[in-house]
């Protein structure tokens, strides 16, 4: 059971972002423990992506607060989002397709020799470790990312979010171009990185995902939050009566 | 793909000669292509292109858009253009010009020939330079104008920039140690072109030796000792070749017995004297191998081409993209300033049409070096090879009489054909 009476790992208030007019997200108020999955889960456009990557440092709020362990965080762009330790596995995965994996992994934290000059061949073995956790099928490290399979791209984007001792970890649906097998292997890495008290918040469509790997899920409509549950205390057909109809199953009982 | 199959067993017998040495295909395509113009040339003239002499006018002609090149791959790499290049490096000449003919020695009273006077030039040559590309960078990374717009501004202003400091007029003579950096008139003779040369035979050899060890100690596959051995014979060859033919260039005897009159000496019977390498083409050496560590081995070269290949993940990585820009126009800015350094030292002086359209051809060097305008690929040795193929283009026709209008058509048509040939090339080994 996840403690929850203590102070959050992070608690995203009141979020509002809005693109010309659109409210992409609109109040809406999460929260994340240490060693806790929160699934978020929502129709296509929900504001799902947008909310994280308010988190992530990739847009900046209109209003609302960002508390990281109880105190209030700044995250004006990515490095601020590193510097609290969250790393995030982007829905669009954000590789540069020229460049190889260890340099995808690595980019913005190379490992350097002494003079200061990247170690391409250490950042290579490294690379090589960590895709042998998560995909040890992945054998194409001298070519660049534009060369990989869907699956084989993220398997890069995973690794380069679990490498760094990441707190806080986003995924925005990391296992939606996986085969079953690797998609087994992310659900197993999920179990151990909570394990280690790591938060996560994990985007996906689903439904079964959410149920087994999910302590609690959010649910999203037009940029709204319909709700938040405990994942034990609902069965699929509630969650897929909050995506679609917007409707809390708590609701449903009184009506 | 059977490439990275091979990968995983290193004795995989069907991989051919070229695999084995990892050689990029696309360099080999390019020196292929630039012997066959350097021989085609060769035969059409009976034998008056390849001469050392020739030899020795081409490299020192190639410089200056071979230097401006190298900055101009990262520019494109970055998705950006500059075509403000050939006008920025006429301010810069016309601000050395002044520095070294006028405010040094007259202004500040060093006098003429005091031998500060070339080395404060260049550096604040230098310093301009670096400010103007900087300046344009910013413009283009936290304004958000399209660099196409800024550098083509930047093309008009600073070529008049340039002629109005100088009301229009030619400086000139430079100072003498200056004019070192030009061409003939500073080479290393023969004996210190050896030792350099020498230098970086050595320089290359631990190259190869010290990327071995690395690979082995991390336990990567590496080629057969072999492959490496013929490797290094192929880099020995050409850098002693080059410097061969280079020494093999010899001072004419009328200037060498003026030379010596000058000293109040008279001409020893049979004595000679070789040019070697030139102090131009030491630097653009130096230049080369300084850009491609910056390419391949530092924080920013790699930031520069992940910048190219995504701009939204490079951002997302936290790369400052933007102060980025700034960087890569400023560094254009200083190569531009060294450019005006050995252009207006060639020229013995600084005029008003200095490096006029030097932006098209440093553009189309970059390019038919492999810098593709799509963003995230290109390579400091190619765009100095497009550069050197372009240079040879143009003199060949020259000395072959063809009509000054054709040599220009036939450059147009070899820059379209070149950027063909690589789509055809990219698209038939499935890089993009
Ligand atoms: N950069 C942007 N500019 C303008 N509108 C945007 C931008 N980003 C997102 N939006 C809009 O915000 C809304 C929410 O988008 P978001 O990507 O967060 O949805 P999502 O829940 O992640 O959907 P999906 O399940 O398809 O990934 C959409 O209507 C989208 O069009
Ligand atoms: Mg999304």
């Amino acid at each position: 059971m996840i403690d929850r009476t203590g102070t959050p790992l992070v608690e995203m208030r009141d979020i509002c972002i809005s693109f010309g007019g659109v409210h992409a997200v609109d109040h809406v108020s999460v929260n994340l423990y240490p060693g806790e999955v929160v699934g978020l889960l929502g129709h296509n456009g929900a504001g799902k992506s947008t909310l994280i990557k308010i988190l992530s440092g990739a847009y900046r709020m209109d209003s609302g607060e960002i508390r990281i362990n109880g105190e209030r965080a700044e995250i004006h762009n990515p490095r601020d989002a590193r510097r609290y330790n969250i790393e995030t596995i982007y829905q669009t995965l954000a590789l540069a397709d020229n460049l190889d994996a260890a340099s995808n992994l690595f980019l913005g934290r190379e490992l350097v020799t002494p003079f200061g000059l990247v170690d391409d061949d250490a950042m290579e073995a490294e690379t090589r470790k960590i895709m042998a956790r998560l995909n040890p099928n992945f054998k194409k490290f001298n070519e660049p990312v534009s060369a990989l399979s869907g699956g084989q791209r993220q398997s890069v984007a995973i690794a380069r979010a679990v490498y760094f001792d990441a707190r806080i970890l986003i995924m925005d649906e990391p296992t939606a171009a996986l085969g079953p097998h690797e998609t087994q292997m992310v659900a197993e890495l999920i179990e151990q990185l909570k394990a280690q008290g790591i938060g996560i918040f994990l985007i996906s469509h689903d439904i079964h995902d959410v149920m087994k790997l999910c302590d609690r899920a959010s649910v999203m409509k037009n940029g709204q939050l319909v709700g938040t549950v405990d994942v034990d205390k609902v069965t699929d057909d509630d969650l897929l009566g909050m995506i679609i109809l917007g409707k809390h199953p708590g609701e449903q009982a009184e009506a | 793909m059977t490439h990275s199959e091979a990968e995983l067993s290193p004795a995989h017998p069907k991989k051919s000669f070229v695999q084995t040495l990892e050689l990029d295909l696309r360099l080999l395509g390019m020196i292929g292509a630039f012997a066959i113009l350097c021989i085609g040339f060769d035969l059409v003239t009976g034998g008056r292109f390849l001469t050392p002499r020739n030899i020795f006018n081409l490299t020192i002609q190639t410089v200056s858009v071979a230097i401006m090149a190298t900055g101009m791959v990262f520019v494109i790499v970055t998705r950006h253009i500059d075509l403000s290049v050939g006008a920025l490096l006429a301010t810069c000449s016309a601000v050395m010009a002044m520095t070294q003919t006028e405010i040094l020695p007259n202004m500040l009273g060093l006098g003429l020939g005091h031998p500060l006077i070339p080395w404060v030039t260049i550096v604040f040559g230098i310093l301009v330079g670096t400010l103007i590309g900087a300046f344009h960078g910013w413009l283009v990374g936290y304004l958000t104008i399209p660099a196409f717009i800024v550098t083509l501004g930047g093309l008009l202003i600073w070529r008049n920039v340039g002629w109005y400091m100088t009301s229009g007029k030619t400086i000139g003579p430079l100072d003498p140690t200056f004019m070192k950096f030009g061409g003939i008139n500073g080479t290393l003779g023969a004996t210190w072109s050896w030792v350099a040369g020498l230098l970086a035979l050595a320089a290359a050899l631990y190259g190869l030796w010290a990327s071995r060890k690395n690979k082995l100690r991390h336990g990567f596959p590496v080629k057969p000792l072999w492959a490496e051995g013929v490797l290094a014979a192929l880099i020995s060859g050409a850098i002693l070749g080059f410097v061969a033919i280079l020494n093999a260039y010899e001072v004419p005897l009328a200037r060498l017995k003026r030379d010596f009159e000058a000293q109040g000496l008279t001409l020893p019977e049979g004595y000679t004297e070789a040019y070697g390498i030139p102090i131009s083409v030491l630097l653009l050496i130096f230049i080369a191998v300084g850009m491609t560590m910056l390419a391949r081995r530092t924080r920013l070269g790699r930031y520069i081409f992940a910048a190219g290949g995504n701009p939204d993940a490079a951002e997302l990585s936290g790369i400052n993209t933007r102060l980025l820009t700034v960087k890569i126009f400023a560094l254009m800015g200083a190569l531009c300033a060294i450019s005006a350094v050995v252009a207006s030292a060639r020229l013995t002086n600084h005029s008003n049409d200095i490096g006029t359209l030097d932006e098209l051809r440093v553009i189309a060097a970059a390019v038919i070096g492999g810098t593709a305008l799509a963003g995230g690929f290109g390579t400091i040795h190619g765009a100095i090879l497009g550069a050197l193929i372009m240079q040879s283009l143009q003199s060949g026709m020259a000395m072959v009489g063809v009509d000054a209008p054709l040599q220009n058509i036939v450059v147009g048509a070899v820059l379209v054909l070149a950027v063909l040939i690589d789509i055809l090339y990219r698209r038939k080994t499935g890089a993009r």
